[in-house]
């Protein structure tokens, strides 16, 4: 069981540098809805006895960050006709880089949360830790509204891995209510988009400060 | 059962306003379907209140079958309790039957559903708050009570001074809760539950049971409206729909009360200085209160200063139960506590009546300025009658019902003279009252000489009509309430006794019949009565007997006076605001008269909240200068902001 788990969470791993490094956002979101499947399998790998409830959380997070989501996603590329991040505030390179830089910095850090000493905790807390650096490196360094959405995907999968260790102390109302919040978001930001796209004929956030009051 | 009956007339009342949303935007039928709702609710209410036998204490209560992450929520009811619920039960559903003359969703299609459906969720949430039996409850009965609060006060948020007035109490309720948390937090730490109303917090370190008090007080006392607290009350009721502001003035400032009723004793016998806290804090309100309400123009704000007043008498009366209990004079927490509690009720009967007359007025003339009115008493001869007997209850007058509670409060206060305790200079409270009593007789003369008697001075005073029924009716049955208190105030004594003894169970109550005989004050009202009702008819032969002349006063040799040239309410009250101009601390334009043929003059003056107006807001602005700076951080770019919180996470794991 842990080696099937650690094994999807290096591949996890690897997407992130994946889509640190893809100036294509098409290929992007396939990397995110990949991602989501992959995290979909954890739940019932986690837990120690395989009810119906990992089971349902499984199928609901693959049918949602690995169907719905992305294809909401594409759908908004479609219509904005986006094709590549051109302009990063980080080029693709130094983006790899530091995002790799992370995810040893997030090996270090890791010791210090008590449940990194748990046998599952190995690899779990650093995974989640770079993954949320990840996200929040898209956050910060890319300007389409897509990339940024996916950002906010990542580090929202980081949060659900770390959520893996809570799984027996959060019920898991909570969790699918977190999914089912980060579904209705990401609907509403889709949607968002394409206002931007037609309000400021670009997906530039930068464009967005001209609102500030 | 008591308490099913009760949970279901509070969940009515909450939903009475959600049937008129589906209704068509001009159709009476949602808003007479609300008001039917809350009136049968809240009469179903009070009488579960009244009629059933109420256990001293719930502990534990109701729990419902689903809980929050933070914990249950627990329902219950003891006699102090039951003493709140009432006012909230009976000012709810009569504020509603008004709204249909005063609100009619007829003439206000696109606010009436908004506001009968806040007006239903506040008053159901104050009922909450009462019965909450832990502090989960508690905090959400009373943020519903508060953001409800907020958009009645706003209703019509289309003018600005509304939304003006509207951000300060939100500010002030935000404020208050935010006490309130970090008060429940450090209950919940030190006591080890969530429990309340008793709460088992035994052998605190005094400085946390002061901070507890402390926080509780300013929590509390902003809903309330003590003084320097208060500053959200004057504006909001001013531009809140008169029957809104009867709610919120009537029952809202109650709930304030209701909380310090409650903190004081959170650790049993309370120390004694937190008596003198409150009896200071009381006295200050009241005084201050009063001489503010004197000095205003707008007739609305008046009687909102006018809240703010009797609030500091039942804190004053509330202080001296508090010392009373920490220094084991039951006598003192009798009268006290009853005095208290019993102004509470009156207020919650007095004040809504004249809320209630205030929007006739404004009915009948749509101007709350007092000095544009005039001549009344002709003109809407019903208001007239019910707002003097409002007048006289709130001046104290007997025998009426504010009297009654005055009394109880000031020989309260006469008893700690008795006893050769190191609380003798309590007594000091007395002449202080005695003198915001003059003032508060003095400011009511002034509010029905303005605006009732002599000529109107526009021509909107001069074409005012009474209301119709459905505003009169709740008021008359206002003012019969006072009358009936203030007649027989021992059919009370039974419900106050309760909640006396109930306050601190293990506090040995002695019953208010043991020390004053209520009997007598009805025994007395009666010879008044009779003297009054004698010296009408007299006065109506005698002026009957009399040929009426009608010639004119001596003018100065000036052939023209005009209406305008009646005494001002402001020119009433002259000598006054000027022997308290550094309290009133208005805002003037001197008159500026030369020569012998002066030409035109102007004089204005202007009385906004001292404290808003001088401390508050300049305060406020340099702050805002201040943190100009800091708009830099403030880019705009929503990149940076990630940043900003990537930098947090990233410190808040480095640091153990």
């Amino acid at each position: 069981m842990i080696m099937i788990l650690n094994a999807i969470l290096v591949l996890v791993i690897l997407i992130n540098l994946f889509a640190l490094g893809t100036s294509r956002m098409k290929a992007l979101i396939h990397a995110a809805a990949l991602q989501g499947v992959l995290l979909g399998l954890l739940p019932p790998l986690v837990v120690k006895d395989v009810g119906t409830l990992p089971l349902l959380m499984a199928a609901v997070t693959i049918v949602l960050k690995g169907i719905l989501i992305p294809n909401m996603l594409l759908k908004a590329l479609r219509d904005a006709q986006v094709k590549r991040e051109v302009e990063p505030l980080i080029g693709f390179m130094p983006s790899i880089l530091l995002g790799a830089a992370a995810t040893a910095m997030a090996l270090a850090l890791a010791g210090q949360l008590a449940p990194a000493h748990s046998p599952l905790g190995l690899l779990v807390i650093p995974t989640s830790i770079s993954m949320l650096f990840t996200g929040f490196l898209l956050l910060t360094t890319r300007v389409k509204a897509v990339t940024q959405v996916i950002g906010f995907l990542l580090l929202e999968n980081g949060i659900f891995v770390f959520g893996l260790l809570l799984l027996s102390a959060i019920p898991y109302l909570v969790e699918l209510g977190v999914l089912l919040d980060l579904f209705v978001g990401i609907f509403v930001i889709s949607i968002i988009i394409h206002h931007i796209n037609r309000a400021f004929a670009s997906q530039d956030t930068r464009r967005l400060s001209s609102l500030k009051g | 059962m008591n308490m099913l009956i009760l949970m279901i007339a509070a969940a009515c009342i909450i939903c009475s306003g959600v049937p008129g949303l589906f209704f068509r935007r001009r159709s009476a039928t949602g808003q007479r379907l609300a008001t039917m709702i809350n009136v049968a609710a809240a009469a179903i209410g009070m009488a579960a209140v009244l009629f059933h036998e109420i256990p001293r204490v719930v502990a534990g209560g109701w729990h419902p079958a689903f809980s929050l992450p933070v914990g249950k929520l627990a329902l219950g009811l003891d006699d102090v309790g039951a003493w709140f619920l009432l006012p909230i039960f009976l000012i709810s559903a009569l504020g509603s039957i008004y709204g249909l003359g005063y609100w009619p969703q007829r003439k206000h299609p696109t606010d009436g559903q908004k506001l009968r459906l806040c007006w239903g969720l506040m008053s159901g949430a104050m009922v909450l708050v009462v019965l909450a039996a832990n502090s989960v409850a508690f905090l959400i009965a009373w943020e519903i009570m508060a953001l409800s609060g907020y958009f009645l006060l706003t209703t019509e948020d289309g003018r600005p001074e509304v939304r003006q007035s509207g951000w300060v109490y939100f500010i002030a309720t935000h404020l208050a809760t935010l006490c309130l948390i970090v008060f429940f937090v450090l209950l919940r730490v030190y006591s080890g539950s969530f429990q309340l109303w008793p709460t088992d917090v035994t052998g605190l370190p005094a400085g946390i049971l002061a901070a507890l008090f402390i926080l509780g007080l300013i929590g509390f006392g902003f809903k309330a409206g003590l003084v320097p607290l208060h500053v959200w009350l004057p504006d909001g009721h001013a531009n809140a729909p008169s029957h809104v502001s009867a709610l919120f003035s009537g029952v809202m400032l109650n709930m304030g009360i209701y909380g310090i009723v409650r903190v004081v004793v959170i650790a049993g016998t309370p120390p004694i200085w937190w008596g003198v806290v409150l009896i200071s804090a009381g006295v200050l309100s009241a005084f201050l209160g009063m001489t503010w309400a004197l000095a205003q123009k707008d007739f609305k704000r008046l009687l909102a200063y006018s809240s703010i007043e009797n609030i500091g008498i039942i804190t004053a009366g509330l202080g001296l139960a508090v010392l009373g209990l920490s220094m084991k004079q039951p006598i003192w927490v009798a009268l006290g506590l009853g005095g208290a509690l019993l102004h509470t009720l009156n207020h919650s009967l007095f004040k809504p009546l004249l809320f209630m007359g205030a929007g006739g007025i404004i009915h009948g003339t749509n101007t709350r300025d007092m000095e544009s009115l005039g001549g009344l008493a002709a003109r809407m001869p019903a208001v007239f009658r019910l707002m003097l007997l409002g007048s006289a209850a709130i001046a104290a007058l007997p025998p009426l019902n504010g009297f009654v509670s005055e009394l109880l409060i000031y020989m309260g206060f006469f008893h700690t003279l008795q006893e050769a305790t190191a609380a003798r200079w309590a007594a000091w409270v007395i002449p202080v009252l005695a003198m915001v009593g003059a003032v508060a007789l003095m400011t009511f003369v002034k509010f029905t000489a303005t605006c009732f008697e002599g000529q109107p001075r526009t021509a909107a005073a001069a074409d005012a009509r009474d209301p119709g029924a459905a505003m009169l009716c709740p008021m008359v049955l206002l003012a019969a309430a006072c009358a009936l208190v203030g007649a027989f105030p021992a059919l009370l004594t039974g419900l106050l006794d309760h909640a006396i003894a109930a306050w601190v169970p293990s506090h040995r109550s002695i019953p208010l019949a043991g020390i004053i005989n209520l009997w007598w004050i009805t025994a007395m009202a009666l010879p008044l009565l009779i003297f009054a009702v004698g010296m009408a008819l007299w006065i109506r032969r005698w002026r009957r007997g009399t040929c009426e002349k009608s010639i004119g006063t001596w003018d100065c040799g000036y052939a023209a006076p005009g209406s305008r040239m009646q005494y001002t309410g402001s020119s009433l009250i002259q000598t006054m605001a000027r022997v308290f101009r550094r309290i009133l601390w208005r805002r003037e334009q001197p008159v500026e008269i030369q020569g012998v043929f002066p030409p035109t003059a102007g004089y204005a003056c202007n009385t906004p909240d001292p404290l808003l107006d001088r401390v508050a807001e300049p305060f406020l602005k340099r702050v805002g200068q201040m943190l100009e700076s800091a708009r830099i951080l403030q880019s705009g770019a929503a990149q940076l902001y990630m940043l900003y919180i990537l930098l947090i996470v990233l410190i808040l794991l480095m640091i153990r």
